[in-house]
């Protein structure tokens, strides 16, 4: 088959181009560890309240300045709410939710993460600024959606 | 005289009305699916229209917000798409095949009422509240069991119009043996083979997960299975939408500018890898989604991104077409063409600005498709303003150029002066209406944003403040796009009932005399449906069977509205 000659240039350039754009991304993510929130554990939604770590959601210290912040996202809330963390503190966000899908995104960031029933989500993030973010649920969920929301302090 | 040319004579000498330049039952069918179309995209954006000025707090809550963003998006996302679509591919074949005898007619209509039927149903369900589940009814939000009765009818009657189609194309191949059948057909069936392989997914959801939780037969549902599922039908979705656009550039807008087709066996090639890449892409859309291990979401961004390649393709063929055009007007240097094209006329306009859209359009989807840029916009307002100039604007703006000369010749009617100026003021307001909308919904969108979101402050915070401007803006985008609906809602009914009678014309182009020959094999279906679930395969098996081996308990199903 035979194809213009200009086009065949126009079709090496852009696979050249896809090449090095998946090259960079296949770096970033396998070599450098910029994985999207991919967790593999499992909860039964039916019984989260009651399962470990669940049943206690928090921040809880797991070493030095470094926490897991246990959360459970429920139509409307988050649980728990308004979370003080000290600044420069490196913390791991472990989700679920008991009913719907929910979405976890600390505005501004690239905490973003989809929290499905019967599935623990998770992602690290670490605080370097003082200051105030905005936690929300970004996949409709009901209609109170659009009040479902909490903040994180991050302080001295 | 032949029997076809006698009996549209005797016809119109019956009616008294000049006949349309394709056969009258067909016409008629494809008529009747893009008049559903018309009314689908007036009450789709009245919908929209509503979400934004409620969203700015300028009108008071009449119906749920989210009840209007689910009839939003079926209004808009399922009924004016699927209709103009299966509308214009009938035209589309009747006009190639040239003939209107063997028509399987009965299964096209009955196609038709199902697909009616089932949007009533769900239209219905939404209005009454018992659907409020957007238009993606994501597990386990559990609607009312009629609502996925509705979309199994809605899917069912897309089936029989596509067996419809593939029995005229094998009606076709058996009469002419060793022909070509003409591009639009061939395209058209690549059209429709792609909705019927990736709907599979949907209505197994639908028939195994969905329906049966909704009536009570089961007790739980898989979430990330379903998610997978909707999602592996998600992404093909979006070339189905986009592949009739295409078929408008490749085949009609060369014909409305004077030119030729570049190349016959490159677009057809080109269609053939839409099919192919179409499918193993599902997870980027779940990208931030737990319970699929990043290896697999990895291969998938990968063969997502196989399809810059004919996309590239497209893109040349397009603009190669015009530079041809350009230069026998005698246009001269790399970009002398621009100022020879046929701006003042809609056929041509309409579309050419949709194509402009698609350039950023496509830029921000290899954004959103990439493995880890994703989390910077997953779930914001940028991807709503992402398919807003994908679908809304450079499939939508071609939809619109297309009716200006399809509805006229469906009619037996001419495009007059008038009407292709008001076209082109609809146009010009649409792409303008959508140019101020997405720009603000892309910009909020990257400051964190969140889409499908009814009036939020956040406990007035300061970052949300800074939101505010740009949801006015959507809602002035918002109306002037509804005055540009109603101009397109009047110029339709203009063009059905008011503009002279006449033959407009079937814009068609013909193919370049010095472009390349077609190989035989691309017609070879059994090949690449092969190849296309081979591919299926590849990609999902093993992430599918992980997901239903390893599968948490069951979610219970929730109505949350």
């Amino acid at each position: 088959m035979h194809i213009h000659k200009l086009e065949k240039y126009w079709l090496v350039f852009g696979i050249i181009l896809l090449a090095v754009f998946l090259t960079v991304l296949g770096v970033s993510a396998f070599a450098a560890g910029n994985q999207p929130a991919s967790d593999a554990d499992l909860v039964d939604p039916a019984k989260v309240h009651q399962t470990a770590p669940f049943d206690n959601p928090g921040l809880h210290k797991i070493g030095d300045n470094e926490y897991e912040l246990v959360m459970v996202a429920q139509a409307f809330t988050f649980t728990p709410g308004n979370v003080e963390i000290p600044k420069g503190a490196k913390v791991t966000f472990l989700v679920t939710s008991p009913d719907v899908v929910h979405g976890f995104q600390l505005v501004g960031t690239p905490v973003n993460m989809m929290v499905v029933p019967g599935h623990i989500n998770s992602l690290t993030y670490t605080f370097k600024e003082t200051g105030e973010f905005l936690i929300l649920c970004n996949e409709y969920c009901g209609t109170g959606h659009h009040m479902m929301a909490t903040k994180i302090k991050v302080v001295e | 005289m032949n029997d076809v040319a006698s009996k549209l004579k005797q016809w119109e000498m019956e009616r008294g009305v000049p006949v349309p330049s394709i056969g009258v039952k067909e016409a008629r069918l494809a008529y009747a699916h893009v008049v559903i179309s018309v009314l689908a995209v007036l009450i789709g954006a009245l919908a929209g229209l509503m979400q934004t000025l409620i969203r700015t707090g300028i009108i008071p809550e009449v119906f749920g917000y989210y009840q209007l963003l689910t009839a939003h998006g079926i209004m808009l996302g399922l009924v004016f798409t699927t209709m103009f679509i299966i509308g214009l591919l009938y035209a589309l074949l009747a006009k190639s095949f040239g003939r209107f005898e063997s028509f399987p007619t009965r299964v096209a209509w009955l196609g038709f009422w199902m697909i009616i039927a089932g949007a009533v149903l769900v239209t219905i369900m939404v209005l009454a509240n018992k659907a409020t589940v957007l238009y993606t009814f994501y597990a386990p939000l559990m609607a009312d069991p009629i609502f996925y009765v509705g979309l199994v009818l809605f899917v069912v009657g897309t089936w029989l119009s596509a067996f419809a189609m593939f029995r005229m194309y094998a009606d076709y191949k058996r009469e002419n043996p060793g022909v070509h059948p003409p591009l639009p057909a061939f395209m058209s069936i690549m059209t429709m083979l792609l909705w019927v392989i990736a709907t599979l997914g949907v209505a197994g959801t639908i028939l195994f997960q969905l329906l049966p939780l909704s009536l009570g037969w089961k007790d739980t549902v898989g979430i990330e299975l379903s998610r997978t599922l909707f999602w592996y039908f998600g992404h093909p979705l979006v070339y189905f939408w986009l592949m009739p656009a295409y078929i408008v550039w490749y085949t009609v807008v060369p014909k409305v500018i004077g030119g030729k087709i570049f190349s016959d066996a490159l677009a057809r090639m080109a269609f053939l890898l839409f099919l192919l890449f179409s499918f193993p892409v599902g997870f980027h859309h779940q990208l931030t989604e737990p319970g699929i291990d990043p290896f697999w979401k990895f291969v998938q961004v990968i063969l997502t991104f196989l399809v810059v390649i004919p996309s590239f393709m497209t893109a040349f063929s397009l603009f190669a077409t015009f530079e041809l055009r350009g230069r026998a007007l005698g246009a001269r240097g790399l970009f002398g063409w621009v100022k020879k094209m046929p701006y003042g006329d809609v056929r041509f306009l309409a579309p050419f600005v949709g194509m402009l859209f698609f350039i950023p359009a496509g830029a921000g989807g290899i954004i959103n498709a990439s493995h880890q840029l994703n989390a910077m916009v997953h779930n914001t307002l940028w991807v709503t303003g992402h398919f807003h100039i994908t679908v809304g604007t450079a499939v939508a703006l071609t939809f619109f150029g297309t009716a200006y000369w399809l509805v006229p010749v469906l009619r037996g009617r001419t495009l007059t002066k008038a009407m292709n100026r008001l076209g082109l003021i609809q146009a010009g307001t649409w792409a303008f209406g959508m140019a101020i909308m997405s720009y603000a919904m892309h910009i909020s969108g990257l400051q964190g944003n969140p889409r499908r979101t009814g009036p939020a402050t956040y406990f007035s915070d300061a970052l949300t403040r800074e939101w505010i401007p740009y949801h006015m803006a959507m809602a002035i985008g918002g109306t002037i796009l509804l005055i540009s609906v109603l101009i397109f809602v009047y110029s339709m009914f203009n063009l059905s009932f008011l503009a002279p009678k006449g033959e407009e014309e079937f814009p068609l182009a013909e193919t370049e005399e010095a472009a390349m020959e077609t190989p035989r094999f691309f017609e070879n279906w059994k090949l690449w449906i092969t190849v296309t679930f081979v591919l299926i395969a590849f990609a999902y098996t093993i992430p599918i069977w992980h997901l239903i081996e390893s599968a948490p308990p069951g979610a219970r199903g929730w109505v949350l509205w």
